[in-house]
This record gives structure tokens, C-alpha cells and sequence, in this order.
């Protein structure tokens, strides 16, 4: 199978609330002393896409749209092993919308030349729109299999069997190829780590860059789709009642008379 | 152009989900001065016909041989037909799996702009505002969707229901669908996860563990709690990603979005993009044995002790007859 796995490179998600700070004006969040990292989910995706070439053979593309730092993201596919690697330098657009994003990616795509199957991640965790691979698969004219946890190839040559999530399970689905699968989370895809020797060698690997120009995509077009009008962090109060008492036993049943009374309310 | 389609998975029912896009529809429908559209997609029931009938100006049955099951392209191809032929301001969709793959699809069929996750679906100089949690919870962002129609799959059981006392109820229409299978797609097969009782969006008590707890066992202590309480099992991300519980038990930003009564959460740090999941819910509480643990930031009350030391006894106590 021809894979492309698409990585987003991200503010780390995991800061602590108490250190995260927006910039009202920019509708941007403050970067401060985080780290950025690769989306999880696109890493889930990654992962995904190894096990496929491992198990089946093919190529792995790994592309991404970002700042010349978002190679980094690339670097470490690269270190995984990943056949190629492909950054779209985003060198003008500010937090650019789903869309836009869709339509860079999609002109990549098609320079990369022939893949069987585009791989994203369901979401990214700064914005958390899951809207990519929706609109990737609508600009490149293919189907598109969401929350999908692995790929394999299907009964006939020219398709793959894919298993997704769904709200009351999962789902097994064959589909033609070309097409676009979201990746969501699963106990058996979870990011594997490189080896520090394989990220050194990484940096000597070649890796392509295309400015929008050269994908014919006009920057001014970045907000057509959608804008952020407002960003702020909302108020929380924290009133917990933690529960005291002279004993363990005390406590366990003072919460569970809480526990109580909120039941035969209902 | 002020028309308002809300767009129901007829087969779900005329569950809280449903109710919820329609009553955000009938309000956003009203604030723009336009009609209510309800277009149910896949075999519907005379109940749901009848209930989005009161709620909605008009109702359209759009059904098909091939959409007795879900396939996400003829589904996304029969509500980009219906939809096209309503000329609406603004397409909304609850927030099921298959609602949030078709939502940015159907927008861009329509030559529109799509949002999700909206709590709130407001409509400002022409312009539909969707407001959401971003950042994984930590932030709030309005955006404003810049193409028509706007699309939104929007929190459904966050979302109060419409008020239908004194309305004489929608015509009932049918959708002319011509469908054809490319046969690029099959569902080979669906699997339920067992569960017995209702969903977890629907539950009224979740007990839920999570990276606490270590390993699967100790989720055999928590389910014994959550019988005696008739509550359902959730688990957090991490709980899941280790494959202690199955993927359907997850609550959070990538999981299930819940809204009960009661949310009891065992050895659950409570990163921001778990509370994405359990915002909705009316009371949480927790047991932690870290006081420090960001969930207690987001309880009701709270117990800091070990979860080892507290399950037991208080599926005992709670057992016993009050």
C-alpha cells in the first residue's frame, strides 16, 4: 500500500491549565514556555500507517503544513522510518481555516503522485475542528472513513478493509482506494518511540519542502472558510467539598451519603 | 435564506439528542425570521415523524432503500440533495459519530463553512457564531463561519428542547432521492460493544475510572460499585489507550460527551480534555488520592483517599438500605 500520513505540529496539550494564556487580540494561545509537539492523533495515524507497511509493504509518505519549524514533527516520522517526508511551509498564512488547510494539503497530495490511502488524524488538540480529513477527502474527489483504529488490505486488489469506531462499537468497512481515513485512538496504536540514533540519522535524510506558491495556493484565501472572532479562557469556579471526617470509615460514609441523597433526588 | 434545516439520523429516534438539535434548530430558526426545516435521513419512525413534526414548519422523509443502514457516502449524498433544495441559512447535526464525519463533508458539498462541538449557535450580521471549547477545554472560541450555509453539529443533550405547546404541527414531505450504489464502499460488518442497560449519553449516574487505577481488575471492583448505584461504566483516555476497558467506554474531548445526573470519577487526574466530556454533567464527584488532582478543581465534592481503600466499603454502605 502507498500510504501519506498528514502530522500537525501543535502547542503541547498537556500544559496545566494554571500556565495556559491566550493572546485575545492575535485569537491565538500563547506559546510561553511550551513545547510544540506532533498531534496525537497524527501520531496514532503514524503508528497506524508502520504497522500497515510492516504487516503488508509499501511506502509512507509523512507530509505536514507549518512553519519551517514543524519539520521537527517530520524529522521524528523519518526517525520511525518513514520512506519520505514532505513539508508545506506555511510562510504567511496566521492560523489558517479547516478549508485552506484542506486545500494545501490536497495539492501535496497530488505532487506527491499516487497513494492508495491519505491518513489524518480524527482531531488536532489546539483546535479540536476534525475537520481535515473530511474536507481532504471532498477536495481530492474520494470517499473518507472516520475514527478508524487500522487498515489492512481488503479482499480484492485496489481496496482496504478498515475498522472504525462507532458510538455503539465498531464497524468493519471495504472500500476502493484511493480514499481518506481519519485515525482515532486505540490500546493497539499507541505512537511508538524512535531510537535517539535513528532521530540523529534522520536529519541527513532528504526531505521535500514546497512553498504555496509553488502548490499554487494563494495565502490571502487563509479565513475564507472561517475566522475566530473570540478567544478567551472561560471563568470556573472551584467550590469542591472535600469530604472530612475523624476515620476512613467516617468519611466513606459521609460520601456516601452524598452519594445517596443526590440518587433519591433523581 | 433564513431557513434553518436540522438534520436527524431517523434511526437513532426521537432520543435527547434529537430533541436537542431541534430545539436549537426552532431558536436559531426564529432569532433569523426563517422556517424550521427537519429532515430525517434513513428509515424513520411515526414517533419521530410526529415529534420533530411539532417542533418543526416542515418535515422531510428522506428514505431510501439504500439508507437502511449507515454508509457514510450515500447518506452524505442524500443530505447534500435534500439540503441543496431548502436553500438554508444554516444546516444543523447532533454530535454521533456519523453526525461529526458527514457535518464538514455536507458543508462543503453545499459550498458552505462548517463548525462543531457548538454549545451555542448564535447568528450576528448575517453571519452564523459558533461558540466551542478549543485547546483541549482550556479556551473558548466564537467563530464565525464565513460561507452559507453555516454547519454545525452542535452538543445535542447540552441543548434544551423546544417548547411545542400551541404549535400546529409541520406538513410531512418526501425527499425525491435518486441514489445509486458506486459500490466504492461496504460495511462488511457492525459490532455492539456489550452493554447492558442504556447508552452512556443517556445514563443519569456514571461511575468512571482511570489511569489510577493501574490495570483492568480493579474495574471489576468499580462495576460492582456502579450496579448498586444502576449506573453505567465510563473510563478515561488513558484507562482505554492501555486497553484495560473497551475504546466505547471513553469520556472526553475524543470520547463520549455525557451529561448525567451523577458523575462519580475513581483515580481520574482529570486532564482538560477528560472535562470536555463531563461538563454537561449536574454533579461530579471524585475520589483521588492526590488533593491536588485537577478533577477536584471541577466537584461538586470529593474524597482524598485511595480508591483501594474507599470501593469496597462503599459499595457496602451504599448497598445497604437507607
Amino acid at each position: 500500500m502507498n500510504l501519506v500520513v498528514c502530522i500537525k505540529q501543535i502547542l503541547d496539550p498537556e500544559i496545566p491549565a494554571r500556565d495556559f494564556r491566550v493572546d485575545a487580540a492575535k485569537r491565538e494561545a500563547e506559546q510561553g514556555g511550551a513545547n510544540l509537539v506532533a498531534n496525537i492523533f497524527c501520531e496514532n495515524a503514524l503508528e497506524t500507517a508502520l504497522q500497515a507497511r510492516e504487516a503488508h509493504g509499501g511506502k509512507l509518505t509523512a507530509l505536514a503544513l507549518g512553519p519551517e519549524g514543524a519539520e521537527d514533527v517530520l524529522r521524528k516520522a523519518l526517525a520511525l522510518k518513514a520512506d519520505e517526508a514532505a513539508l508545506v511551509v506555511n510562510d504567511g498564512a496566521s492560523n489558517p481555516d479547516p478549508l485552506f488547510i484542506a486545500q494545501a494539503l490536497a495539492a501535496a497530495v497530488r505532487k506527491l503522485g499516487e497513494y492508495d490511502v491519505v491518513l489524518v488524524g480524527r482531531e488536532a488538540g489546539d483546535w479540536g475542528a476534525g475537520q481535515t480529513g473530511g474536507l481532504l477527502a471532498e477536495e481530492l474527489g474520494v470517499p473518507c472513513i472516520s475514527f478508524a483504529e487500522s487498515i489492512e488490505p481488503g479482499s480484492a486488489p485496489g481496496t482496504v478493509k478498515v475498522k472504525r469506531q462507532t458510538d455503539a462499537g465498531w464497524e468493519l468497512i471495504e472500500a476502493a482506494t484511493p480514499l481518506v481515513v481519519t485515525i482515532t485512538n486505540h490500546d493497539k496504536n499507541v505512537p511508538r518511540i524512535p531510537k535517539t540514533r535513528d532521530v540523529m540519522q534522520s536529519y541527513r535524510k532528504p526531505l521535500t519542502k514546497w512553498t504555496f506558491t509553488e502548490l499554487g495556493i494563494d495565502p490571502a484565501s487563509a479565513h475564507a472558510y472561517y475566522e475566530v472572532a473570540e478567544l478567551f479562557i472561560p471563568r470556573k469556579e472551584s467550590q469542591c467539598e472535600f469530604i472530612e471526617g475523624d476515620t476512613l470509615e467516617a468519611k466513606i460514609d459521609a460520601f456516601a451519603e452524598r452519594i445517596s441523597s443526590i440518587i433519591r433526588a433523581m | 435564506m433564513a431557513d434553518v434545516v436540522c438534520c436527524l439520523l431517523a434511526k437513532a429516534g426521537l432520543d435527547r439528542s434529537a430533541q436537542g438539535v431541534l430545539g436549537a434548530g426552532r431558536r436559531l430558526a426564529d432569532s433569523l425570521g426563517g422556517k424550521l426545516r427537519a429532515v430525517l435521513v434513513g428509515p424513520s419512525s411515526d414517533a419521530l415523524t410526529a415529534g420533530a413534526a411539532a417542533v418543526a414548519d416542515t418535515v422531510v422523509v428522506a428514505d431510501h432503500p439504500l439508507l437502511a443502514e449507515y454508509q457514510s457516502e450515500l447518506y452524505l449524498t442524500a443530505l447534500a440533495s435534500t439540503c441543496q433544495a431548502l436553500s438554508p441559512a444554516a444546516v444543523l447535526l447532533a454530535n454521533d459519530t456519523y453526525s461529526q464525519e458527514l457535518a464538514p463533508r455536507l458543508a462543503h458539498r453545499l459550498g458552505g463553512s462548517s463548525g462543531g462541538d457548538a454549545v451555542e449557535v448564535s447568528a450576528a450580521d448575517g453571519k452564523i457564531r459558533v461558540t466551542r471549547g478549543v485547546y483541549g477545554g482550556k479556551a473558548t472560541a466564537v467563530i464565525e463561519l464565513k460561507r452559507s450555509p453555516a454547519v454545525v453539529w452542535v452538543r445535542a443533550r447540552a441543548l434544551a428542547p423546544a417548547d411545542a405547546a400551541g404549535r400546529s404541527p409541520g406538513a410531512i414531505e418526501k425527499a425525491p432521492l435518486d441514489l445509486t450504489d458506486d459500490g466504492r464502499m461496504k460495511v462488511v460488518s457492525r459490532h455492539a460493544e456489550a452493554r447492558e442497560g442504556v447508552r452512556l449519553e443517556d445514563a443519569r449516574v456514571i461511575v468512571s475510572g482511570g489511569r489510577g487505577l493501574g490495570g483492568p481488575e480493579p474495574f471489576k471492583q468499580l462495576q460492582a460499585l456502579a450496579d448498586v448505584l444502576g449506573a453505567q461504566m465510563a473510563a478515561s483516555r488513558a484507562a482505554c489507550d492501555a486497553g484495560w476497558v473497551p475504546p466505547s467506554w471513553q469520556v472526553g474531548q475524543t470520547g463520549k460527551k455525557v451529561a448525567p445526573e451523577l458523575y462519580l470519577a475513581i483515580a481520574i487526574s482529570g486532564a482538560s480534555q477528560h472535562i470536555m466530556g463531563i461538563a454537561d454533567s449536574k454533579v461530579i464527584c471524585a475520589i483521588n488520592r492526590d488533593a491536588d488532582a485537577p478533577i477536584f478543581k471541577h466537584c461538586r465534592f470529593g474524597l482524598v483517599e485511595d480508591y483501594e481503600k474507599v470501593v469496597g466499603p462503599l459499595r457496602e454502605k451504599l448497598s445497604r438500605p437507607t
